[in-house]
């Protein structure tokens, strides 16, 4: 009933080919929704948003001065991938995440990379993210990203596409355990039939991580003491940070819980003084010591470089991570992974054009109104330019940054997003959506079996950034394939 | 220069360590909601006595209200923001007043905000409670409650309060955090204990002749009431209602958990657990202190307490309790925050000598 009068229109369809037939591995959701009346699946939209509240899954509206706390928009509906299609998703995830460690060892090790010309130096060197403190650093096991969220599209084929890589704190997983958590609670039945993989184990994986990137001189048979800092009650991120560190059963700590001396890294406790070995870090690198980066920090704790370099204290994610994450480099992860692997690609880049390359730049100059510009280190849909929707002011605006400092500048062609039927209240329209996997790296790299599909509520939006208006939704793995 | 890590280091495995800043959160989201308690309590017993005086004139009025704002000390705050002490502005100020630092709505935000800072060591359904609690008083309809659904109300903020007292008990571990909630719960019971009983010698009768006769009997019974013992002191004392009576049963019933030796009692427990001294034993001037404090309590009568004057001796107990309060506060849940300056400069000193000395070295 609920789906009569979808129209998947123009676009690619997760549940829906383009004559309206309903995709085989979405056959037992879209079955199990179509019994259900409209205003019974009010209700339960209902309940499921109560119960965000009640468990206080919320984010606090900055601008408020009253406090007001909103739930981050969750839609019933959940995206379900199907094994085959997973298959290829997690290899990508894996060959990509291998590659940009080898990149990160490399450019904080011989540079090689640059000495055989694959990608020019003037890119690595003015990256804003690059520590040049950390060469010739040696980072437990060789890990630099123990914890990757990597952002996936599809475009009008249903082709998978990376559209960023984020390296250095990524969040959102608290919510792909708290909209499974949710669903199961709402929609029992449906989980029944399908099959789907469980994504619950990623705390302890994470922390399994954790314990696995013990500094190299810890030596002890107990269990190394991890921890997950936080900037504090105040970040807009707290509710998954204090999540994550109940999931795992470790303490969450602030900087001013933490105090170096002789190298090491202790936290105050009841007690007196405990040591610390691996920190889950949600402070990023420009706070993360005063001592050593941005002197007005209050945020960070004074010496934790210090222990770091000694080898006293593991870092997850280690610092200087944001150099294989920024918008220019990401122009090069194709020849990472063939540079290193000697591999093709498997999941491929969105065709970027740079700014600072002569022949790019004139060609991005002269179509701004066609392009989507994003600068080069800015996060969360920010510092962006979508071309096609875009004032004369706008775009002005934007040719001016360009000119100025083409460096910061990458452009590309706007995707048509693949579409997802999504709740509006009354009924289901289609609505652009992306993916962000999690990928975690100790002994052997894991990529959990979902993650985060984000979607964009507004109608026709492309942007599905929390802080703009965009929801979320359940991601399924189908643990088998599903007969055509 | 800080003492050496070495000296301090506590031998602690993961599961048992606790930091400071999150034991006194505990303790405070403790005593938030214990004082939102017993200001329900306060305010919603002194509605009810006010049904019984029928029609009462301003002066009245005031009089009513005023030991209520004295006992928790806001009375020149209240003054600042309002002309009249009436029911509602009363009510306005001690139950939804953001001005108020003791307000209802201020007691349970900031219950809920520490427990927020220790959300990862609560039980999930702790936090839901105190979450629900707080958007319960959030959403509630001022004026509704202020004309005529005031019991309800108040009564859901108590059971919100048992409630989180039950779950804590069947949903936290048995370990030091555990503890520190214990005693933040009991030292503000203690005090608001004695604040209660304080309250009626701020209570101007009309007449010299009304002392023993119906109005005093029934503030006295408002008393009883506001701490929930009007059914224990009838199984102790059957009907009358005496003043020394009541006091007899407020301060040393140690069988009723609101008296004040039952809290008193609990706080010197829970304080021992903390420290790790064996009971019985008194390590630290803050435990000898208060450890002859409550000695010599055991030995007091309410008569004695009667004879020296009420009032100075609950003034007293209120300056033990918050030193006994204060001595644990420092000693295991406060760290002076760092000096940053000297921390950075500390820091990079200790960078350079290591740049200096590395060359050697190699």
């Amino acid at each position: 009933m609920l789906f009569d009068n979808y129209q998947p229109e123009n676009f690619f369809d997760e549940m829906f080919t383009a004559d309206g037939v309903t995709r085989p591995h979405y056959r037992s959701v879209a079955a199990a929704f179509n019994d259900v009346e409209s205003p019974e699946f009010r209700n339960k939209q209902a309940a499921v948003e109560a119960s965000f509240m009640r468990g206080g899954v919320t984010f606090t509206v900055y601008s408020d001065s009253q406090g007001t706390e909103r739930i981050f928009p969750f839609d019933c509906v959940p995206r379900v991938i199907s094994a085959e299609e997973w298959e290829i998703v997690e290899k990508g995830l894996i060959q990509r995440l291998t590659a940009l460690n080898m990149f990160l060892h490399d450019i904080y090790h011989d540079q090689k990379i640059i000495k055989d010309r694959v990608i020019p130096p003037q890119y690595l060197l003015s990256a804003k993210h690059f520590r040049r403190e950390f060469m010739h650093f040696e980072v437990p096991k060789d890990i630099y990203v123990h914890i990757c969220g990597t952002d996936l599209i599809r475009d009008k084929d249903g082709r998978y596409l990376v559209l960023e890589d984020n390296l250095r704190c990524p969040s959102g997983a608290s919510y792909m355990l708290e909209n499974r958590a949710a669903l199961k609670r709402t929609f029992p039945e449906l989980f029944k039939a399908s099959g789907v993989r469980s994504v619950s184990d990623y705390p302890a994986e994470l922390l399994k991580v954790m314990q696995y990137c013990a500094p190299a001189n810890f030596r002890s048979d107990d269990a190394p003491n991890c921890v997950l800092l936080t900037p504090g009650v105040y970040n807009s991120a707290y509710f998954e940070h204090a999540f994550l560190a109940r999931q795992m059963g470790i303490p969450i700590v602030e900087g001013r819980d933490l105090i170096v001396r002789d190298f090491k890294v202790y936290m105050r406790t009841t007690a007196g003084l405990v040591k610390v070995d691996v920190i889950y870090r949600r402070i990023d690198d420009d706070f993360l010591d005063p001592s050593v980066f941005r002197p007005d920090s209050l945020l960070g704790v004074p010496g934790l470089v210090n222990a770091y370099r000694a080898g006293n204290v593991s870092l997850a994610n280690s610092i200087g991570t944001g150099v294989a994450d920024d918008k220019v480099v990401y122009y090069f992860v194709p020849h990472m992974i063939k540079y290193y692997l000697g591999e093709d690609p498997i999941l491929p880049n969105v065709d970027t054009y740079l700014a600072s390359e002569p022949k790019d730049c004139q060609h991005i100059l002269a179509n701004l109104d066609k392009l989507v510009v994003k600068s080069a280190n800015e996060a969360g849909g920010y510092g962006m330019l979508m071309g096609p929707w875009a004032s004369k002011a706008e775009i002005e605006e934007f040719r001016r940054m360009i000119e100025d400092n083409p460096r910061n500048f990458i452009a590309q062609d706007p995707i048509s997003l693949s579409r997802h039927p999504t709740w509006t209240g009354d009924q289901f329209e289609g609505r652009h959506i992306d993916l962000r996997p999690y990928i975690l790296y100790g002994e052997k790299i894991v990529v959990t079996p979902g993650g985060l599909t984000r979607v964009a509520l507004k109608k026709g939006s492309l942007v599905v950034n929390s802080s703009q208006g965009g929801g979320s939704k359940d991601t399924w793995v189908l643990r088998h394939s599903v007969p055509e | 220069m800080p003492k050496s890590p070495q000296e301090e280091v506590a031998r602690h495995k993961q599961a048992n360590v606790m930091l400071s800043r999150v034991a006194g959160s505990l303790y405070w989201m403790s005593r938030y909601l214990e004082r939102a308690e017993n200001l329900a309590r306060l305010v919603d017993v002194n509605l009810q006595i006010l049904l019984d005086f029928g029609q009462v004139s301003h002066e009245t009025l005031k009089e009513h209200w005023l030991p209520i704002l004295r006992s928790t000390c806001d009375e020149d705050l209240f003054f600042q923001l309002y002309e009249h002490a009436d029911s509602e502005s009363v009510m306005q100020f001690v139950t939804f007043s953001p001005e108020n630092p003791n307000s209802l709505l201020s007691c349970i935000s900031n219950a809920r905000e520490n427990a927020r800072q220790v959300r990862d060591q609560i039980s999930s359904e702790m936090w839901e409670v105190l979450n629900d609690a707080y958007h319960f008083i959030k959403n509630s309809p001022h004026t509704q409650i202020l004309n005529g659904s005031a019991s309800a109300f108040y009564d859901e903020i108590k059971r919100f309060s048992h409630l989180f007292q039950g779950i804590t008990v069947s949903t936290f571990s048995r370990n030091e955090g555990f503890e520190f909630i214990q005693f933040g719960k009991y030292l503000e019971r203690a005090d608001k204990t004695t604040r209660l009983l304080d309250m009626k010698y701020h209570i101007l009768l009309p007449k010299v002749t009304d002392v023993g006769g119906a109005v005093d009997a029934a503030q006295w019974q408002a008393v009883l009431r506001s701490a929930s013992a009007v059914e224990a002191y009838r199984r102790f004392y059957v009907a009358d209602i005496l003043f020394a009576k009541v006091i007899e049963f407020l301060i040393f019933e140690d069988t009723f958990p609101r008296s004040l030796l039952f809290c008193l009692e609990q706080m010197d427990e829970f304080a021992h657990l903390i420290a790790g001294t064996p009971s019985g034993e008194y390590r630290s001037d803050g435990e000898r202190r208060f450890g002859k404090f409550l000695n010599n309590l055991h030995f007091t009568t309410a008569k004695d307490i009667i004879q020296r004057g009420l009032h100075e001796f609950l003034d007293e107990v209120q300056i033990e309790i918050g030193a006994f309060g204060g001595h644990l506060y420092d000693n295991f849940m406060y760290h002076p925050p760092v000096d940053m300056q000297a921390e950075i400069r500390f820091h990079q000193q200790q960078e350079q000598q290591q740049q200096t000395v590395l060359p050697v070295i190699c």
